[in-house]
This record gives C-alpha cells, structure tokens and sequence, in this order.
C-alpha cells in the first residue's frame, strides 16, 4: 500500500476522498463518543463527573504520542529512501501530535485539581508529556528555521530519530527519579482495571482521535504538495 | 598525525586563541551568583538546593559554547574540507566534541568545587560534585554535538539550538543533580555515565549525518 501511495499523483487522488472520509468517520465517532462520555457512561465511584475528562484526556495522550511514532518511522523513511512524501508526513503530522500533546496537558492539569489537588505533578507521565511536547516544539521550530526545504526535511527528519531514542530514556529516568522524589502520595484510582462501561466511549474516543489525526494529516500533506506546485509553477514562469 | 589528533589539536588551539575557558567560566560563576541572591542566603535551603542549582548552570554554559561550534567551520569552509579529507566525518566530529569537553567541560567541572562550597554544599561532597560533573558536561557535549550540527545553517541560532537541546539534556540532568545531592549515589553515578558514553557514541553520528547535509 505504501508503495502504491507512494507516487505523489497517487497519493493526491487518494488524499482527495480519504481526508473526507476519515474527517466524516471522525464526526461521527465524536458525535456518538462525546455524549455517551458526557452523559451515558458511569461516573467514577471516588472521583464522581469529574472523571469525564479521562475521555479528553487519554485519548490525546494516546495520540500525541501514536504521532510521534508516526514522525520517527516517517522520517526513517525519508533518510534512508530520500522519499519527499515520507518528509511531507512528517512534518505534516507535526502541528497535530503537538496540539494533542498540550490537549493532554491542559486537561491533566484540569483533572488534577480536583482529584490530587494540585495543578501539576512531577510525576513520570507528566513530565515526560512535557518533554514529549517540548520535543514537537523543537522539531516545529527546526523546519520552519531552516530555508531549503530538503535540507529542512533532512535534518528535522534527524531530529525526529534523536528524540525517538531520547523520550523513552527520559521516560524511564523520570520514573526513576520521581519514585525517588516522592512518597506514595498521589490517590490514584486508575489502579482498579477500567469499568467495562468506561471502556466503551474511553475506546469511540480514541478512535475518533485517530480518524482526526489521520484527516488532519492528510490535509496538512494535500497544502503541502499543492504549495510545492505553485512555488514551482511560479519558478517556471519567472525563468521562461 | 590522524584526523582525530590533528582536528582535536586545532580545536584546541583555536578555543585557546579565542579566550579559552574564560567566557564559559565566568558565565557559570555569574549564573551561580545570582542563585543566592535571588533565593536569600538561608543556609538549610541553599544546602538542598545548591547542587542541582550548579548542575542546572553547568548545562547552560555548555548550551551557550554550542552554537558557534559548526557554524564557523561552515562559514569559512573549514567544513568542506573536512569533508574531503579521507577521514570520517564521524571522527572529526567526535574530535572537536573531545575538544570541546577538554576546553569547556573540565574547567566548568573543576569550578564546580568552589560553587558547589559557596552554595553551602557539605564539603566532603564535593569531589562527587566534580566528578558528576565531568561526566555530565561529555553528555551534554555529545548531545550539543547533534543540536549544533543540525542548526549551523541557521542565523541566530540560539534560541532554536536550545530548544532541541534542552530535551536531551533531561537525563544526565536527573541523574547528575540525584549524584550532587546524594541520592542513590551508585546508581544514579552508573547511569550518568551511561549518558555520558550514549552521547559520546551516538552524538558525532548523528553530528555527521546533519554536517554532511549543511554542506550540500
């Protein structure tokens, strides 16, 4: 499949209903996931509604970090295979991965006030979603500094695969560290397994999430391609 | 003499000829300086707080010596060249990151004692202190290595370079500062140095990949 899409005329007829249709697969999930979350599902024996941010909160949590992996394989492609679609998926699944990734902080801190009490935590998860996010920041920052946009892709693509191996290590020191820092202090009522009926919108959402990042993916990659043929239909026309 | 000797010795000369350890050196005591200052001079907070506190100046000076590292090489042509020497790109990297460390790391590390004395630590920590800290200043050179190579291009990089160095400096952080504070001392010193040989090892690959793309 990927061989196939992997000619750009291809990959841009395809684009052209696929991003709709995950769009419109996305709707919909969210269409049925937001109010079974919000209205339909239990709430939580000890955190009472306030567990309702769980279905905002795990699935960008999920998905900011599915998006990374997607970069970092992406970006093994580009390297080793000098594919620009490769580099346009990165960088295109870049600005979504990194807004799931502030969805998943902001909604922790949201979630935490209540049932911790307290705003932030430095614990394991948290911090490395800080990291995770600071990662995407970087990366952003690196494409948009850099003119060539070979080069661009090149050496973001780089970056990518330096962070891929970086944010499992933080993640295990982090969690070495605040096992160190902290006594047993945090209520955590994730320990129980999850209530059945929880699981059930928790999982619509987490699709719904993936259908979005997909859609929205496949759009950012559609400008990019279309920005390309204009800048070179422009070139063209300046040079006949 | 070989690439790697006759890069390092340059490096060397030039960090020499362009003010040595002085800058970075007096930026690590100024940056500590400010810590009391900022905090009040309260002797059971600076003991808990002072060694992290160098650890955290320590990273920034490195951070401060990154950004010209390639970016001269690459302004002056000195990279061509090493790219048409027969020498990997690899060992040339490695090289001036092993001069960097040399110039840069070890001066900082050894300031460490006296910082570390001034901000109230107890004094037979002290040589941890130093010794962490020259493990950690090779990690954090080894891992400016890959940030400096991939922003040499870019003008004004600084603000850029420390926002893709500053994640990767997470880890030798957490377990350097755990080191200086005396925590988990073994462990934590057994990890820094897997940190410190992680960065030494992958850091010129990763340096070479991005230099040879500079270049193009």
């Amino acid at each position: 499949m990927f061989a196939f899409l992997a000619n750009p005329a291809r990959f841009m007829a395809f684009s052209a209903w696929a991003a709709p249709v995950l769009f419109a697969g996305a709707l919909i999930l969210f269409a049925t996931g937001i109010p079974w979350a919000l209205f339909y599902s239990p709430p939580d024996y000890q955190m009472g509604d306030t567990v309702r941010i769980m279905y905002v909160h795990v699935p960008a949590a999920w998905w900011s970090m599915g998006a990374y992996a997607f970069m970092a394989g992406a970006s093994f492609v580009g390297l080793v295979w000098r594919h620009v679609l490769a580099d346009v998926a990165a960088r295109a699944a870049a600005p979504v991965g990194a807004v799931f990734a502030a969805i998943c902080l902001v909604t922790g801190s949201l979630w935490g006030a209540p049932t911790w009490g307290t705003w932030w935590e430095w614990d394991g998860r948290m911090t490395s979603m800080l990291v995770l996010f600071i990662t995407y920041l970087g990366y952003i920052a690196l494409w948009n500094s850099v003119e060539d946009e070979e080069r661009a892709a090149r050496l973001a693509a780089i970056l990518c695969l330096v962070g891929a191996i970086n944010l499992p290590i933080v993640k295990f020191s982090v969690d070495w560290w605040s096992t160190l820092h902290q006594p047993a202090s945090i209520m955590r009522s994730g320990g129980a397994a999850i209530n059945g009926e929880m699981l059930g919108p928790l999982l619509t959402l987490g699709g719904a999430y993936l259908l979005l990042f997909g859609a929205l993916t496949l759009m950012n990659m559609r400008s990019a391609i279309f920005r390309r043929r204009v800048e070179s239909a422009e070139l063209r026309r300046a040079q006949s | 003499m070989s690439a790697f000797a006759a890069t390092f010795r340059r490096e060397l000369a030039l960090m020499w000829a362009g003010g040595g350890a002085i800058a970075p050196l007096g930026y690590f005591f100024g940056a500590t300086m400010l810590v009391p200052l900022a905090m009040g001079p309260d002797r059971a907070l600076l003991e808990t707080a002072g060694p992290p506190l160098v650890w955290i100046a320590a990273a920034l000076s490195v951070l401060a010596m990154l950004e010209r590292l390639f970016q001269a090489d690459l302004e002056d042509g000195s990279l061509d060249q090493m790219l048409l020497s027969p020498a990997p790109l690899e060992v040339i990297a490695s090289a001036k990151g092993a001069a960097l460390w040399v110039a840069i790391g070890l001066p900082i590390a050894l300031a460490g004692a006296p910082v570390a004395i001034a901000l109230q630590a107890p004094v037979e920590r002290v040589p941890l202190i130093v010794a962490s800290l020259a493990l950690g200043t090779a990690a954090f050179v080894g891992v400016g290595l890959i940030g400096a190579a991939l922003t040499a291009s870019v003008k004004r990089a600084g603000v850029l370079l420390a926002l893709i160095v500053l994640p990767l400096f997470a880890p030798p952080i957490i377990f350097g500062a755990s080191v200086a504070s005396g925590e988990e001392v073994f462990a934590a010193f057994s990890i820094l140095g897997g940190c410190a040989l992680a960065g030494a090892a992958l850091g010129p690959i990763a340096a070479a990949a991005a230099l040879r793309l500079q270049a193009e």
